[in-house]
């Protein structure tokens, strides 16, 4: 009984194509099918980080800028408002949540159960958590643009005194580091969605995690005033190394805000991103391993 | 070409401690209908799922379409097609994307993906609704839409795993339609369900599964010819009597008391020896009061098997408490 010869044509000769295997697009595709269908989850999420710039940025501003004129200024170095100093810590932050949250669809569908049709296809495991996290990455990439324009319609000066083109490699800068943050937290949540049952049992390690990751960092304010302790913490976390990179390229390599002076060299720069992409690795190592070892049925 | 395609030995799978499939073998013939046949918790969907690989195998071994499912998982994959015991359509998507999508999972290429979609929307008759979000499809359609995505890749095997479940009865009938057309195109397929008439009506062979273990396998009327030619059910003014005077005589294999009579099992053409029977028992001034003759059913062969009543299954612990309160 021949069945090789029967197997359709394209199925042959699979273990040579498997370098070409474009499977994680098919992952992609759907979430990204369901993303645009799901109309409150894709108004809500575009809507969301502009809320944040509205509310939080123009308040926090308001009182930051009426406590900043008595520090005094360092001379030959740009000032910055307060909301151009958040915008970019609102951006990471929006990349943060969408990120950690971005796996929680393969949980539903483990418990919808229509994660058994893509187990017990022949499609590598990888693919489905490359698919997954390459859907948060757009996702990130696009609330990302809207707080970036948003931001500026309300006052935030990013890329100020930049050419057309070095605003265009800033904002190619801003979605790298963007990108390879958000890949790092979507492969963890990834690896947290394939390993739980329910969830609201992801719900609460997700809000366990945002906290220290979200507060140690100087998304918000700056870490200079932090304990040692904290501050410690502050530079293993890579929500601070996205917001270094973000305004890196938003701002500039040198600027003051809040009376703090900040510097950015591109070996500081080269840290952070290296920073993010060692993360991303782990993380990614983490979740090949659990989902090696998921059992869906 | 005849040969078997699924070949499965000594399969045991544990859960812990608890062992759902207990050493069971069996064979599947090329382009057969094959069944189990089981209660809830028999081991059917535990076993289903090893040969699809979804669980991984931990004794035995199984070769599916000539593959190894414990070395040669990927290649199993390829070759069989499976169709869940819940719904699985993701209800965001349209019949066709929900297709598309599968078609892309097992790599098809772009233009035999578009001939095949076509097809199979047309076999299931959802053609009229290939633009319809799942959400929107009546249970029968659901189904028949999730039939057409087994049938996708054009899988040597096809798994369906209790197809018919929660379906009214007008709808089950058409299911059963389409899973015999399948069958006739020449794809081999793989059932597991609790109901007697479904694997009777669609299988060339069953197995009766129970506590995971393999009961009894064959042909539907030979289980039945195994259990008895034809069945007699009788009444009369003195069971207990009736009960030894039938039990003596030739072609009579077995007799069961039943409520209010009981029952006879015979392993000859039981429209000649009913009359037989009936002068025995009139001969000892015995009134029958009820005579029944029938050929048995599966129901039938599955209590002769299982020693229980699949139907019953649930009402027989209250039951079987009431009688113990009364005893007191």
């Amino acid at each position: 009984m021949s069945v090789q010869s029967a197997l359709p044509r394209q199925l042959q000769g699979q273990a040579a194509g498997d370098l070409m295997h474009f499977g994680f697009l098919t992952i992609y595709w759907r979430d990204m099918i369901r993303f645009v269908r799901f109309r409150t989850l894709l108004v809500s999420s575009l809507v969301q980080p502009a809320l944040w710039m509205a509310f939080f940025g123009i308040a926090m501003s308001a009182s930051f800028n009426r406590l900043t004129p008595d520090v005094p200024p360092i001379p030959g170095v740009p000032t910055i408002g307060y909301l151009t100093f958040m915008a970019a810590g609102v951006i990471a932050m929006t990349t943060l949540f969408t990120s950690l949250f971005g796996g929680m669809v393969l949980l539903f569908d483990k418990n919808w159960g229509l994660l058994r049709e893509v187990m017990a296809s022949p499609l590598p495991r990888d693919h489905v958590i490359f698919g997954i996290a390459l859907s948060g990455m757009t996702k990130s990439f696009i609330q990302a643009l809207i707080i970036m324009v948003f931001g500026m319609l309300l006052g935030a000066e990013f890329f100020r005194g930049y050419s057309a083109g070095e605003v265009a490699i800033s904002v190619l800068g801003i979605l790298l580091f963007v990108g390879i943050f958000s890949l790092g937290f979507l492969f963890l949540s990834a690896a947290i969605a394939i390993s739980l049952e329910s969830p609201e049992g992801m719900q609460g390690i997700m809000t366990l995690m945002t906290m220290p990751i979200f507060f140690a960092s100087n998304a918000l304010y700056p870490v200079n005033a932090f304990p040692p302790v904290l501050q410690a913490v502050s530079v293993g976390n890579p929500l601070t190394h996205l917001v270094n990179g973000i305004r890196y390229f938003a701002i500039g390599d040198r600027y003051q805000a809040i009376g703090v002076l900040y510097t950015i060299t591109p070996s500081g720069l080269l840290f952070s991103l290296s920073v993010l992409v060692l993360f991303a690795l782990a993380m990614f190592g983490l979740a090949w391993w659990r989902f090696q070892r998921a059992v869906v049925t | 070409m005849a040969g078997e395609i699924i070949k499965v030995s000594g399969l045991v799978h544990r859960y812990g401690d608890f062992e759902a499939v207990r050493g069971i073998s069996f064979t599947v013939e090329e382009g057969e209908v094959f069944s189990f046949l089981g209660p809830n918790g028999a081991g059917k969907s535990t076993a289903i799922n090893v040969l699809t690989t979804l669980l991984r195998i931990q004794q035995g071994s199984a070769r599916v379409a000539g593959f190894d499912v414990a070395t040669e998982p990927a290649r199993v994959r390829e070759s069989i097609g499976i169709v869940f015991q819940e719904v699985t359509l993701d209800r965001d998507m349209t019949c066709r994307e929900i297709l598309e999508f599968h078609g892309c999972l097992y790599r098809m290429p772009y233009g035999e993906r578009r001939k095949r979609i076509e097809e199979l929307l047309a076999v299931v008759e959802l053609d009229a609704k290939r633009d319809t979000l799942t959400k929107h499809l009546s249970g029968g359609m659901k189904r028949r839409l999730e039939i057409a995505r087994g049938l996708m890749t054009r899988p040597k095997v096809l798994f369906l795993d209790e197809p018919t479940i929660g379906l009214d009865p007008q709808t089950r009938r058409r299911m059963w339609d389409y899973i015999k057309a399948v069958n006739e195109e020449g794809t081999t397929i793989f059932l597991t369900t609790h109901y007697m008439d479904e694997a009777d009506q669609l299988s060339d062979r069953i197995s009766i599964i129970d506590h995971g273990q393999i009961i009894a396998t064959g042909r539907g009327w030979d289980l039945k010819n195994r259990l008895a030619e034809d069945v007699i059910y009788l009444e009369t003014t003195d069971n207990g009597r009736s009960q030894e005077i039938v039990g003596a005589m030739e072609g009579v294999t077995e007799v069961k008391e039943k409520t209010n009579g009981f029952v006879v099992l015979v392993n000859q053409d039981g429209t000649h020896l009913l009359p037989r029977i009936m002068d025995e028992i009139r001969g000892q001034g015995i009134r029958i009061v009820t005579v029944n003759l029938k050929k048995p059913s599966m129901d039938d062969v599955f209590v002769h098997f299982t020693g229980r009543n699949l139907r019953d299954e649930r009402a027989e612990r209250p039951s079987a408490a009431i009688a113990r309160a009364g005893s007191r």
